[in-house]
């Protein structure tokens, strides 16, 4: 009998005021009890909207009906036929916009919570006894992968299955990319990442951190001196952008960046941590994402009274709605139609004060939202001692600047085809790097996409 | 991992390692540097490449013992390994169409001013090197540097080695006796860096400083390391190490520099209290 109710299962989830004093994950997950009842919320109908809302292809229906049975192996089953990172992806995905947005329950009443569903799944299955992963019989091709975020990660493990010899390249000493750098471990625990990452590891996918492809290696050399029969570029959108505004390079200004790898990748949250951070008694982040959001949310936690300020409205914010709504329960104060123009300085060359230009909406621009324009002479000024600049990233130059042949957009996106094939042969790209910053699930969907065409290419070389 | 298989002092805190990094010896340059780690809960610290092999597969560092990282660093010994060590990372120093440079180092920027003068040697340039430190106990690579240069002047502050004065004295005095450089290239202490820029913008000079700023990641990702050059903000790790020293903000740089400087302070006092503990 299905489940009528019009409301998700509530997620279980740490008070707010506790939260925010701490770095632990803030959702509690479904329980056995609470899984099975939500997904008997599932009509399991015949269009399945909610698989074409998922840029991996889940079989939401089928895995959602395992889960109404209790047969939750099952469930894991069918998920990880599509998707290599599902308890990264029931954390982090944007479902709202995706299988979620296009439920039929969601018509009348909330839709099922697909992607609760598969956290719990996941978490399930992370949680049973390790069993002995089989090992496909390899082909005899070599492929490798540049940077391992959620696209890089996507595409090894593709390939992997397939039989391909595949080594992942990593900048940094620790893989997952933007999983391990960027969002903080009260959103998604790293030890979440590793355990996906060592699961890819058992599929015999190498890893190789410490290896900045462009400086320690290039693509040509993968290719011609290493046996790379296809490569695959994976390498984000890491390179921040500043206002360039007067008193941005105070002490006390971080890009976003810089601020969550500190907390992150090299721990600064913790008190016998050897990386310093200093999120300063009143932090004021720039900009309305998500990574604004997890800056915001860490600044406080490290004990700064938090202000996010925003050039456009709430309407507006980029940022998925639900993690606007965990930062205002921390007690995040928004400050909309508000715009930067200029960092105040204490003698000593630290933050003062950011001091603001309030907007008003005109007419909608080239991204479709409403214009934010300058409302002449108005000014606020916002005490501060710590600015973190929230807006946005760029894709890093170091691979096209040290491969040849590989076409990028001005902007200095990887020019690719849907299938991930770039201008050079055998080279393919996907994720952050080509559409610029985006999310983790497209970039999931694009490494597997290219995983298929690299599948193509190397067979018929 | 990342063997040491060398190590050596050069003076009571300067300290010289050789590491087997085969992939970073193949790529590295003079003027670039690496990022390493000590340990798995260690801070990520840049080092410019002092010297590399690329037959042995080996790179070369040389430090000096400022704060925890490098205590802990120089706590390691011969067949021990670092946890991580990746590069080379920015840019390597141009050399081209140069004929006569004057090389300034001050202090362990030496170590870094040393690679640098060998090549151009190597590549026929006349050198001329300038390197000073604050006492005779404190000098590193002399007979490297004068094998390297066809004029060596070594300085001290307290003139227990070599004369006594400052650099700037003494690239002044090479310059006012009719020494035309094409270039000149500082390495060493900030404010040392500034004056040896101020004095060559008097004599117009083109002047390259390699600098040395807080970094994280070391690939353009962070932007930690920023700072204000002709007006304009550029990353040291991706556009540098190595700038245009008349346009350098200097006094923004060293503002930058002493972020951290407390919790430095403590971190490295913990340190050496917990290595006195082990003792």
């Amino acid at each position: 009998m299905a489940n009528m109710s019009l409301k998700k299962n509530e997620m279980p989830v740490q008070e707010p005021d506790v939260r925010n004093k701490n770095f632990k994950e803030v959702a509690l997950g479904y329980t056995e009890e609470q899984a099975i009842d939500e997904a008997k919320r599932c009509l399991n109908c015949k269009n399945k909207p909610c698989t074409t809302g998922c840029p991996v292809q889940i079989d939401i229906p089928a895995f959602i009906a395992k889960v109404a049975e209790g047969d939750f192996a099952g469930a894991y089953e069918v998920i990880a036929r599509s998707s290599s990172l599902p308890a990264v992806c029931g954390r982090v995905c944007p479902q709202e916009n995706q299988c979620e947005g296009k439920c039929v329950r969601g018509i009348k009443g909330e839709p099922v919570a697909i992607g609760r569903l598969e956290r719990f799944v996941a978490d399930w299955h992370n949680a049973q006894p390790e069993t002995a992963v089989n090992k496909p019989a390899s082909n005899g091709h070599k492929a490798a992968v540049i940077g391992s975020g959620p696209s890089g990660l996507a595409c090894a493990s593709d390939l992997a299955k397939k039989g391909y010899d595949v080594t992942v390249f990593e900048a940094l000493h620790v893989a997952g990319g933007v999983l391990s750098y960027g969002i903080p471990e009260f959103r998604l625990p790293k030890s979440i990442v590793q355990k996906e990452i060592e699961g890819l590891k058992a599929l015999g996918v190498k890893v190789e951190t410490n290896t900045v492809v462009g400086k320690t290696i290039s693509v040509d050399e993968l290719m011609k001196e290493e046996g790379f029969e296809s490569v695959f570029i994976g390498s984000g959108a890491g390179l921040p952008r500043f206002m360039n505004i007067p008193g941005e390079n105070l002490n006390g200004v971080y890009s976003a960046n810089e601020f969550l790898t500190r907390i992150n990748l090299m721990k600064a949250y913790k008190p016998d941590s050897s990386t310093p951070i200093k999120a300063g008694t009143k932090a004021v982040i720039v900009g309305g994402g998500n990574v604004a959001m997890d800056a915001a949310r860490c600044a406080k936690r490290l004990g700064a009274e938090v202000y996010i300020v925003y050039r456009r409205t709430e309407t507006e914010l980029p940022a998925r709605a639900e993690e606007v709504e965990h930062a205002k329960e921390e007690g995040i104060i928004f400050k909309f139609l508000t715009n930067p123009v200029e960092i105040k300085s204490t003698e000593d060359g630290w933050v003062k004060s950011v001091v603001c230009q309030q907007m008003e909406l005109s007419e909608p621009d080239a991204s479709g939202r409403a214009k934010p324009v300058p409302i002449e002479g108005a000014f606020i000024e916002i005490d501060a001692d710590c600015v973190i600049m929230s807006i946005g990233t760029s894709p890093n130059p170091l691979i096209k600047s040290t491969t040849s042949g590989l076409d990028t957009q001005k902007w200095g996106g990887i020019v690719a085809d849907e299938a991930g094939k770039t201008s050079k042969d055998g080279v393919y790209a996907g994720g952050d790097a080509v559409t610029g910053a985006a999310t983790v699930i497209l970039a999931m969907g694009a490494g597997k996409k290219a995983a298929a065409a690299m599948d193509e290419y190397m067979q018929n070389k | 991992m990342f063997e040491i298989l060398e190590k050596r002092s050069l003076n009571p805190t300067v300290t010289l390692m050789k590491i087997n990094a085969p992939r970073v010896a193949k790529k590295a340059e003079p003027g670039q540097f690496i990022i390493l780690r000590t340990d798995s809960e260690g801070e990520r610290i840049p080092l410019t490449i002092a010297d590399f092999d690329r037959n042995a597969g080996t790179v070369t560092i040389i430090f000096q013992i400022v704060g925890a990282t490098t205590e802990k660093l120089n706590h390691l010994n011969e067949g021990d390994c670092l946890q991580d060590f990746v590069g080379p990372l920015g840019r390597a120093t141009e050399t081209e169409g140069l004929k006569k440079v004057a090389v300034v180092g001050g202090g362990v920027g030496c170590a870094i001013a040393y690679p640098v003068a060998k090549k151009l040697h190597d590549l026929g340039v006349e050198v001329h090197s300038i390197v000073g430190f604050r006492n005779k106990d404190l000098v590193i690579l002399e007979d490297e540097f004068r094998a390297a240069s066809s004029k060596f002047v070594l300085m001290s502050d307290d003139g227990t080695a070599g004369e006594k004065g400052l650099v700037t004295d003494a690239l002044k005095k090479l310059i006012e006796s009719g020494e035309k450089y094409d270039r000149v290239i500082t390495i060493g202490p900030l404010i040392m860096m500034k004056f040896v820029c101020r004095l060559t913008k008097e004599y117009e000079i083109p002047t390259v400083a390699s600098m040395n700023p807080i970094m994280i990641d070391g690939t353009g990702m962070c932007g930690g390391c920023r700072l204000t050059v002709g007006g304009e903000t550029k990353f040291a790790c991706v556009d540098g190490p190595e700038f245009d020293g008349h346009l350098i903000d200097f006094d923004e740089a060293m503002a930058r520099g002493a972020m951290y400087k407390p919790f430095e302070r403590h971190a490295y006092e913990e340190a050496c209290n917990l290595f006195k503990e082990v003792k």
